[in-house]
């Protein structure tokens, strides 16, 4: 829905409503207030019943998000979020599931259910907290940390080199790939908006400053102080940029956008591009199933009449 | 001494390469004989192979209940050579096993390929009928009887059938039983395989019956048609896999493993019809937490693994606990261990490890059945368990109970209710004053379905305050400490005995066998055995492994004058529960770890060396 048409519209639940009153206990200065004030607002804009959504977080700063957002919210275990939150959408496929997480939860530890997660298409939406560090552990080299940086906790230099995430998600096969800046909120609440509404699992990384224990990566390094302009490059600053896949079955366009994509992926340096990196509409996993069993098309799973079932022409086959 | 069952019960083993169909064969041969009215077990060997390695299949069947194998075959078919004399001859060091021919019972029958053209004297017996049938020739005659002559080649797996006929002509049994069990087999678009292979019986039946005059004296021949009983015959993961469905079960999970992927691949086969959703997920982690997922959302659901799968469960096991999701139930099929160990073959050593599957103290449910029967009714409960206590459940099985065929009649469903546990109502929309994790007697605290208005939770795996928010006070955390274990007291108190533990034979006897699982048949079958010793003899079969029946285990073990532990392990880990649990000690031990069921036999000789010889332990392997 246009971010413009929501807005006007008049509002059932209040911006307040999707937020708890638990303390929030991160750092003063910290990029994730930015992540989190903007899922609270996407939610708001969106208007999805704050009990039609479902939280799912990892372990680590950016894990206590699902405490500070006033919905259904499990605080999970070290890179399982997304499982977790695969479960809960098979469980449910009337929720909205947005999973959350950092760097090192979703491309260290939980890996393997990052590049799973895209290839299996569920509608849900995953969010990491992408800051170059395990701030929690207090300060150790995350997945995203490039080689060579040493922030001020680490007793010696990176020695390996730090992963592309923008470029996995598009070899996973996510279907909605975008990224975001923390301390920009208006796009970021943007991104989100348009993450939620994409039909597919979409992935938002997120970059984000931990002002204690990455001292390379701070908002003035992100804004350029040094170089005097910002380092952050709009994708849809460039007139020519189109992420969108037009013809899901246009092998040529796809491998056209992926490419481009994974072009503006590998921008470092003084030019960081954020924005929509790529975007087809496949069916999803959701669709798969409610196709198979086509009750899930009208009810969730948890509501369909499961027990008790008549198992007797099962034994009769046996007999 | 000779019991009724050990005079009456007809042992017959197919042998052959992995991926030669003998499965097929030997369960078609299972079903002609249960359709004769008789009592079948079956149970299958084979390697962690795809072709071509040793592979087994050993049809037990009597007039009278059999739950268990024998060492000696009564009648041995062989596919090949190395059924007969094993692998030596290819393997020089560490052959895997010395073939099938020196466990044929004197008077017993060897049926094999007279192409393999083996020297008589080669078989070293004097005392047993071998009867070699040149199976291609017999193959080629029925096929020319079906319009397809000249070519067997084309149909070679068919010779599988022609070794069944042959056994029919030589034990005498029913051949029409064997037509009908190929039928009803074969139906619909196969049903011209179904007379091919009624031909190929029919050609070696009567093979058999023309070239050889000396007959076994062992026969199997079906009951009275008026005795005879309408029974299924069913393997241990389809008992699982129906009780699933049954109970509601909406996500199944699981990553490929052996021998736990059959459970799920039926439930894939069977589950759209009933709308359960199966997911083959990327590891066990990820099959764990997406079934914790589920669980909060109030969905039914499990996940299916093997040790080495568990084992990487360990950390979404505690998060169930912590968090009290209402289950996941986690089907733990053991199989040989430690590590990748033996991964077809069967073992009981992982109770230990399912009572202490994570870090921390918190609680959780194990539940161990011994048999169809009870893996129907465990596997159902333990979804009620799981709702009602909110903790994660396992159900402990057996690579040996998984594979396993059993004659069986219909399992009585009539007293297996679901119960859901306590579902919070919300008082208003906007559910203030809801606690997820709130402070109750019992330790249960009322859940809510997300996606409820008035219902919204948040919880952690984080120690948390009622509210699911975490918090490190220490008031709070004993609280919380207590509240969740008590849910273990609360769970001791309603389970009914009955899923507890059972007492077989009489309530005070001479002689207390104690064990857990799927030893379960071979012990009821031993049982009289036994007893012709001279001594009474009970089985304490203990089913509920945590929270553990201490009280009555401790006061029927207390008054058991004479105790035998029999187990499927290398370490007594049921011996070193109890003891745990109820301070008594064992008597004696009677082990197996060689990866193999436990024969009727080896508990006999196993009990009777312990206590002749005063043994504290014996190690049996018959294999």
């Amino acid at each position: 829905m246009p971010e413009t048409a929501a807005a006007a519209a008049p509002k059932k639940f209040s911006l307040q409503q999707y937020k708890t009153e638990v303390h929030v206990d991160w750092c003063p200065g910290c990029g994730d207030f930015g992540i989190l004030s903007s899922i609270q607002q996407a939610l708001f804009q969106l208007q999805i019943p704050p009990y039609k959504i479902a939280m799912i977080s990892g372990i680590g700063c950016s894990g206590k998000t699902a405490h500070y957002v006033d919905t259904y919210g499990l605080h999970t275990l070290h890179g399982r979020a997304l499982p977790v939150a695969t479960g809960a959408k098979l469980a449910n496929n009337q929720l909205t599931v947005v999973a959350v997480g950092g760097d090192g939860d979703g491309y260290g530890i939980g890996a393997g259910y990052f590049l799973n997660s895209g290839r299996r298409n569920l509608d849900m939406t995953y969010i990491v907290f992408n800051n170059g560090v395990y701030g929690l552990t207090k300060g150790q080299a995350s997945p995203t940390l490039a080689k060579g940086l040493k922030t001020k906790s680490m007793p010696e230099a990176s020695i390996q080199e730090g992963i592309n995430p923008i470029a996995v998600a598009l070899g996973a096969g996510y279907t909605w790939i975008g990224r975001g800046y923390a301390l920009d909120v208006k796009s970021l609440v943007s991104l989100i908006v348009q993450a939620i509404n994409h039909k597919g699992t979409s992935f938002l990384d997120v970059f984000q400053t931990c002002p204690v224990y990455n001292d390379l990566r701070t908002k003035e390094w992100y804004a350029g102080e040094d170089i005097g302009r910002t380092r952050i490059r709009r994708l849809e600053a460039d007139p020519t940029w189109n992420p969108v896949v037009s013809d899901p079955l246009s092998i040529d366009e796809i491998v056209e956008k992926k490419t481009r994509a994974l072009h503006a992926s590998y921008e470092t340096g003084d030019n960081l591009a954020v924005g929509v990196f790529y975007s087809i509409e496949l069916p999803t996993y959701d669709d798969q199933l409610a196709t198979k069993m086509p009750a899930l098309k009208e009810h969730p799973l948890v509501d369909l009449p499961l027990y008790q079932r008549d198992v007797q022409p099962l034994f009769d086959e046996l007999a | 001494m000779p019991t009724e069952l050990s005079r009456r019960e007809f042992s017959w083993v197919l042998g052959g390469p992995q991926g030669g169909g003998i499965n097929a064969s030997a369960e078609i041969y299972a079903k002609a004989l249960t359709r004769g009215g008789l009592h079948v077990f079956a149970n299958i060997e084979f390697h962690s192979n795809i072709m071509g390695k040793h592979s087994y299949y050993r049809v037990t069947a009597a007039p009278i209940p059999v739950r268990s194998h024998v060492d000696d075959i009564h009648m041995l078919v062989a596919l090949d050579q190395e059924s007969l004399f094993g692998d030596a001859a290819e393997r020089k060091h560490y052959p895997s096993h010395t073939g099938h021919v020196h466990q044929v019972a004197p008077g017993g029958s060897i049926i094999y390929d007279a192409d393999l053209k083996i020297d008589p004297a080669q078989f070293g017996r004097d005392d047993i009928n071998l009867y070699p049938i040149p199976f291609f020739e017999v193959l080629e005659e029925a096929l020319k009887q079906v319009g397809k002559g000249g070519q067997s080649r084309k149909y070679i797996v068919m010779r599988n059938t022609v070794a069944l006929g042959a056994s029919i002509g030589i034990s005498g049994y029913d051949e029409e039983l064997m037509f009908e069990a190929i039928r009803n087999e074969f139906k619909g678009r196969k049903a011209e395989a179904a007379e091919m292979n009624v031909e190929a019986v029919r050609a070696a039946a009567a093979y058999a019956r023309s070239h050889f005059s000396v007959r076994p004296e062992r026969r199997l021949a079906p009951v009275p048609v008026e005795q005879r009983k309408n029974r299924m015959l069913i393997k241990g993961f389809q008992a699982v896999g129906i009780a699933k469905l049954r109970a509601g079960l909406g996500l199944q999970t699981y990553y490929p493993i052996s021998p736990a992927t059959d459970e799920s691949v039926y439930l894939e086969a069977k589950g759209p019809q009933y709308q359960c959703t199966v997911v083959q997920c990327e590891d066990e982690i990820a099959s764990i937490n997406m079934a914790i997922g589920a669980a909060h959302m109030g969905v039914r659901a499990a996940t299916s693994t093997a040790g080495p799968g568990f084992a990487l469960m360990s950390e979404g096991f505690g998060f169930a606990a912590i968090t009290e999701a209402p289950g996941p139930v986690v089907f733990l099929w053991q199989r040989g261990g430690p590590s990748t160990g033996l991964p077809t073959r069967t073992e009981q050593a992982d109770l230990q490890f399912a009572l202490h599957p994570a870090h921390g103290d918190f609680p959780h449910i194990v539940v161990a059945p011994g048999d169809i029967e009870e893996s129907f009714s465990d596997s159902f409960e333990s979804f009620n368990w799981a709702d009602r206590y909110q903790m994660p459940v396992v159900v402990l099985l057996e690579k040996f109970l998984a594979s396993s065929l059993f004659s069986s009649e219909p399992i009585d469903m009539s007293k297996l209710k679901i119960d859901r546990g306590q579902i919070y109502q919300p008082a208003d929309a906007d559910g203030d004053g809801y606690r997820r994790h709130a402070i109750t007697a019992d330790g249960v605290s009322p859940r809510t379905l997300p996606g409820m208005p008035g219902g919204i939770f948040s919880t952690t795996s984080d120690e948390h305050d009622p509210e699911g928010h975490i918090t490190e006070g220490v008031e709070n955390r004993i609280a919380m400490m207590r509240k969740r274990m008590a849910k273990l007291q609360t769970a001791a108190r309603e389970i009914p005995a009955t899923s507890k533990f059972t007492l077989h034979g009489p309530r005070q006897a001479d002689l207390t066998l104690v064990a857990w699982g799927a030893t379960k048949g071979a012990i009821l079958d031993a049982m009289s055995e036994l007893e012709a010793d001279g001594r009474s003899v009970n089985f304490l079969q203990i089913r509920l492994m945590r929270p553990f029946p201490s009280d009555a285990v401790a006061a029927i073990l207390r008054g058991a004058p004479l105790t035998v532990l029999i187990e499927n392990n290398y370490s007594a880990q049921l011996g070193a529960l109890i003891s745990e649990q109820t301070g008594v000690v064992l008597d004696h031990h009677v082990l197996k770890y060689d990866g193999r069921p436990f024969s009727r036999n080896e508990i006999v000789e196993g009990v009777r060396a312990a206590l002749s010889e005063q043994r504290k332990e014996v190690m049996v392997s018959h294999a």
